[in-house]
């Protein structure tokens, strides 16, 4: 009934083909933005900014990340815990190094830093495929965490072996450490995850993005119409550990405020690997989705007992939280194998023609 | 219809937050305890929190609470997972918290910037980082009854003494088994700062988290360095493995030093027999003995209202829960004496820990006389380095093994002071103490 | 000149002076070698049959020991509770199949993959429930398992090998045999290679899928619950032995993801691998290499034989 396009022409190529063709669509998306910018920062709790959202969003950014490598190029990836690691240790040194230069340049320079040694890990691609490769890049997770614990240049040769964020200062205003707002933490995350999100999107649906969708559907199709893999592959690899990298170095410096090595080990890569499957394959508004289920739900669910007064340990609601979780993980692939995303685009399809359908 | 989702989205989100609101009950002490009853860890986890949680519920049974004040414990499960422990300090951060404890070393690194900030003390008994000792650096942070420097130090002090002297300790080696992970390094700077003015070679095994229980490899390297004495600063499924190793290679079991996380009765029992003998430090009493503990069979488990099976109370890590909890009563009961109020908040608090004394009339009045050394914590030094003894495993069981021992301070104190330091210089903008020192 | 001394020469020498610590350490490869062989073999089974990942491999071990261990605790006697524990592993079979695999039919990979993520976390959260997060004592010598050491005097110094260890080997050899007498020689094993060809092709000639795959899954969880004992005697039954299940990846790549014989073969060469590494390379690098030894190891075969040691040929058609 509201969701309707009717009265709505598209008079060029152009606007048929825009990210989004349907006003309400465009209308929904301003409210998000306007909520998240405007409303959340102000009127939420600290738990709902420090403990929910920036961790989403940071989660959100990573699972966008490996969506552009898993999802739209077919590479599956085990790596991205340490690409995640290579970023924020690298904004560490750097801006323990160079204390004076801007903290978000240094964010942003260290996913660089990432993309670099994503091309390096991303090499063996061109000759493994499938789980093969996933394996294969288990070895840059397990090497770049023995890094991380066993050479003490990365962390400074800290006594506590951790990486301890220092204060840092934008216009005055602390943006990191304890003295930093939760607000003013979570308007930068916001701010990186709005832009990059963009910039996936332009970056999906232009040259560079149907190459890597060729070469996801068939790679040696894709070579024989003139795509060069290795360039395309090396690139998919570096864009995404580029995206990790920073959501890395946002986890550390907006998020912990200092971390352990074991912050980054193989279970931060299956966790935003569940974020990407569960949110949908090659789409970004599921890597959205599948962060928020994946490390949201499982927040409500542990007041959902405290809520209806039941008197429950809080163990056996983390072991319940667990069942819940698996089972909700097969029930989705069995209701949605192709992810929360296209649940959501099926949900729009059956709304488009509400109530009167055919 | 999609603005319909947004919204019904964002009063999701609203709603989630709602319930953390602080229930302002104005005649309570909320008292949080991050849990790990969950994950590679439980096994620790589990009869530490129930230890902490028996003590302080006693306390309201028994006693209406403190000062009359009623006690709300809450458990929050951490799962050992910084991530969900952080999550659990935002939860509990809204309900006005006298004391947190946060139990891993990961969540008590984050945590120990906000606490200044938020005004909530952090008490991580003996674990955490070494260097918070130092009560002018770090006014918040709370880690008696001893640092992980001190333990290194009392294990080099009973090599020491079993040579027959500290000059004795010359040529010889000692090893250390450790976590490959922060916690693990923690005793690192200490031994090679002891291996220097005693003349002993160190020798490390670092054990990868992912091989904790396939640690063939660094038993390997000790058959074949031959070190003369072991500290095994193992933690979790780690320990019973190193155990179990220790004595597959015939390494005398005597020789073989837990640290305090290292002493669970889950550690050595899986080795059965072959653990005989096993030395692991200790700064509290096992067993149910002890008034106090008595109290809590009475109070508590007989009457069903407690978590823990009767026969797991008076096992090692569980006692030591309740230790903790007593650390947390008294400086409740200190705060309460200094500030005057019968509902305290964090800052006043954090004055009943820094100021907090408890000597051997007090331990026999809460009748743990002999149970625990006494305490003394003080503005400077928030940790008082007090003794430990060596606990002994007999084959089912922990014994005394040897008398209390004090660390080296002379040694720990200097390295603590400097790592506090470089800690602060390392984080640029660390704020210089400003709150007074209450101590008389 | 140093450096090139150590890495080339030096271990050599190690070697040569100390030859009962090479044995010694071999011996420890070959030991965890069998029981990475073991884990693999269970990956291998499930892959080779339903051409799903089964990343719950490593739960399902701890799930089975867990079982085991804890009704013994409730005082069930060891080799009833050892039944009971196979049975456990069956109906998990037939629930697997029922529940998750039926309605997944046909899927691409990488979901089934996900499915047995959530498998995992289920089964987490079900065992910690019932049998509570503790660790436990694996109970070896109820169940007749050896305890205690051989040490063998060996060239000025001494070799020790574990009953425990022995009794591993003999009895994953044991199993290999049979597994492999079963896949060759009789008719379910006939059909279950069928299957592991052609899903349709199979389906054609009237064999019925679901069945194969209960027998399968069951298969993997009987080969969970005996690396879970063996396991579990050489350290103690907890959740974290699932993270040794993750040794299991490179081997099942050296050896090739449908491969039995390259599953034992993998796991031979990453176990002594990784020791001898670890024990005589690792010092150079600020040891604990052993965390991504096998993993490069892997990589560099695999840069050679993209389908592992074993693995069948992949050929690639437009």
């Amino acid at each position: 009934m509201f969701y309707r396009e009717a009265g709505q022409f598209k008079t060029s190529y152009t606007a048929d083909m825009s990210v989004f063709p349907i006003l309400q669509d465009r209308v929904g998306l301003a409210i998000i933005l306007i909520v998240a910018v405007a409303i959340i920062p102000f009127f939420g709790s600290g738990f709902l900014l420090q403990a929910v959202m920036t961790p989403f969003l940071v989660f959100a950014l990573a699972t966008i990340g490996l969506n552009l490598l898993t999802g739209y190029t077919g590479l599956l990836s085990l790596g991205t815990g340490a690409f995640m690691g290579v970023g924020a240790y690298a904004c560490y040194k750097l801006t323990t190094y160079f204390p004076d230069v801007n903290l978000i340049v240094w964010i942003i320079v260290s996913g660089f830093f990432s993309a670099a040694v994503g091309v390096l890990f991303g090499l063996p691609s061109l000759r493994i495929k499938g789980f093969y490769l996933a394996v294969a890049t288990l070895a840059a997770q397990f090497f770049l965490s023995w890094c991380f614990i066993r050479q003490p240049w990365f962390y400074n040769y800290n006594v506590s072996g951790a990486i301890e964020v220092p204060t840092r200062t934008l216009f005055g205003i602390p943006i990191t450490g304890a003295t930093s707002s939760d607000a003013t933490r979570y308007f930068i995350v916001l701010g990186f995850v709005i832009a990059m999100t963009w910039l996936a999107s332009n970056l999906v649906h232009g040259r560079i993005g149907r190459m890597w969708m060729a070469v996801r559907d068939m790679d040696l199709a894709a070579e024989l119409i003139g795509i060069r893999l290795l360039r395309t592959k090396l690139l998919a690899f570096a864009i995404s550990s580029f995206y990790c990298g920073v959501a890395g170095a946002l986890m550390v410096f907006m998020w912990y405020g200092s971390a352990e090595p074991s912050v980054f080990d193989v279970n931060l890569s299956f966790y935003i690997l569940f974020m990407v499957i569960i949110g949908g394959l090659g789409s970004l508004t599921g890597s959205f989705f599948g962060a928020a289920l994946i490390y949201i739900l499982p927040i409500l669910l542990r007041y959902v007992p405290a809520e209806f007064g039941m008197p429950i340990q809080s163990s056996t609601v983390e072991h319940i939280q667990y069942m819940v979780i698996g089972a909700l993980i097969v029930f989705f692939l069995i209701v949605e194998p192709a992810g929360l995303a296209r649940l959501w685009q099926v949900g729009k399809q059956k709304l488009r023609v509400w109530p009167f359908p055919y | 219809m999609r603005m319909k989702h947004a919204l019904l989205g964002a009063a999701v989100m609203v709603s989630a937050a709602l319930p953390l609101a602080p229930a302002s009950a104005a005649d309570t002490i909320y008292v949080p305890l991050f849990s790990y009853r969950t994950g590679p860890f439980a096994g620790s986890g589990t009869p530490i929190v129930n230890g902490m949680a028996d003590y302080l519920n006693m306390l309201n049974e028994r006693d209406g609470g403190i000062g009359g004040v009623k006690l709300v414990v809450e458990e929050c499960e951490t799962g050992y997972d910084t991530k969900k422990g952080l999550e659990c300090y935002e939860q509990v951060k809204s309900k006005n918290p006298v004391v947190v404890n946060p139990y891993s070393t990961g969540i008590t690194l984050p945590l120990i910037p906000k606490a200044a900030i938020d005004k909530v003390p952090i008490l991580s008994m003996a674990y955490g980082l070494s260097a918070s000792a130092d009560g002018n650096t770090f006014p918040w942070v709370f880690n008696p009854p001893a640092t992980y420097w001190d333990g290194a130090s009392m294990f080099v002090a009973y090599a020491g003494q079993q040579e027959g002297g500290m000059e004795k300790l010359k040529g010889k080696k000692l090893g250390l088994v450790y976590l490959d992970a922060p916690y693990g390094k923690e005793p690192i700077p200490v031994l090679e700062a002891l291996a220097k003015d005693y003349g002993f070679e160190l020798k490390l095994y670092p054990v990868p988290a992912a091989e904790m229980q396939n640690q063939s490899s660094q038993w390997l390297n000790i058959r074949r360095d031959r070190p003369d004495w072991l500290y095994l600063q193992g933690f979790g499924a780690m320990n019973p493995t190193a155990v179990k190793e220790a004595a597959k290679n015939n390494f005398k079991m005597d020789h073989l030093i837990g640290n305090w996380w290292a002493g669970g009765d889950d550690d050595a029992r899986p080795a059965g027999d072959g653990a005989k003998g096993y030395l692991s430090l200790n700064f509290n009493q096992v067993g149910t003995d002890i008034p106090v503990i008595q109290d809590i069979i009475k109070y508590l488990v007989d009457k069903g209202k407690s978590q823990t099976p009767k026969d797991k109370v008076g096992e090692n890590l569980y006692n030591r829960g309740v230790y903790n909890s007593m650390i947390i009563a008294e400086g409740i009961r200190n705060a309460q004496k200094l500030s005057g109020k019968k509902v305290i908040d964090g800052a006043d608090m954090r004055r009943g820990l820094e100021t907090l004394v408890i000597d051997e009339a007090r331990l026999k009045e809460m009748g743990a006389a002999g149970f625990v050394a006494p305490v003394k914590v003080t503005c400077a030094d928030h940790n008082g380095h007090n003794a430990a003894y060596m606990a002994k495993w007999d084959g089912t069981k922990w014994t005394k093994g040897s008398d209390w021992i004090q660390p080296i301070k002379a040694k720990v104190e200097p390295l603590i002071d400097e790592a506090a330091k470089a800690y602060a210089a390392g984080n640029a903008g660390w704020p210089k103490r400003t709150e007074a020192c209450d101590a008389k | 000149m140093d450096l090139l001394y150590k890495v080339f020469l030096d271990p050599f020498v190690q070697m040569g002076t100390a030859p009962d610590l090479l044995v010694q350490t071999l011996w420890d490869g070959l030991v965890a070698g069998v029981l990475y062989s073991l884990i693999a073999l269970g990956f291998v089974l499930i892959f080779k049959a339903s051409g799903v990942f089964n990343f719950a491999q490593g739960i399902m071990v701890v799930f089975a020991a867990l079982t085991l261990v804890g009704l013994h605790e409730k005082g069930v006697p060891a080799y009833l509770a050892l039944a009971i524990t196979l049975a456990v592993m069956f109906g998990l079979a037939v629930g697997v199949e029922r529940l998750m695999l039926r309605p997944l039919v046909n899927q691409p990979d990488i979901i089934l993959f996900m499915a047995t993520f959530g498998l995992t976390y289920f089964l987490i959260g079900f065992g910690e429930l019932v049998f509570g997060g503790n660790p436990k004592v694996m109970i070896a010598s109820e169940l007749g398992l050896p305890k205690g050491a051989v040490d063998i005097n060996f060239a000025g110094g001494f070799v020790s090998l574990q009953k425990i260890d022995i009794a591993a080997a003999i009895i994953a050899s044991l199993m290999v045999a049979a597994l492999a007498v079963f896949f060759q020689k009789t008719r379910i094993g006939r059909a279950l290679r069928a299957v592991a060809d052609s899903h349709k092709a199979a389906l054609s000639v009237g064999i019925s899928l679901n069945q194969i795959w209960v027998i399968v899954w069951f298969a993997a969880g009987v080969v969970a619950l005996a690396t879970g004992i063996m396991w579990g005697a050489r350290s103690e039954v907890s959740f974290a032995l699932q993270i040794i299940a993750l040794k299991a990846l490179p081997v099942l790549i050296l050896g090739g993801f449908t491969s039995i014989p390259g599953a034992i073969v993998g796991g031979l060469i990453i176990g002594i691998g990784e020791k001898v590494g670890e024990f005589y390379w690792g010092p150079l690098l600020g040891s604990g290499i052993e965390t991504w030894l096998a993993y490069v190891i892997a990589l560099v075969f695999l840069l050679f034989r993209p389908q592992g040691l074993f693995g069948e040929k992949i050929i690639e058609r437009i």
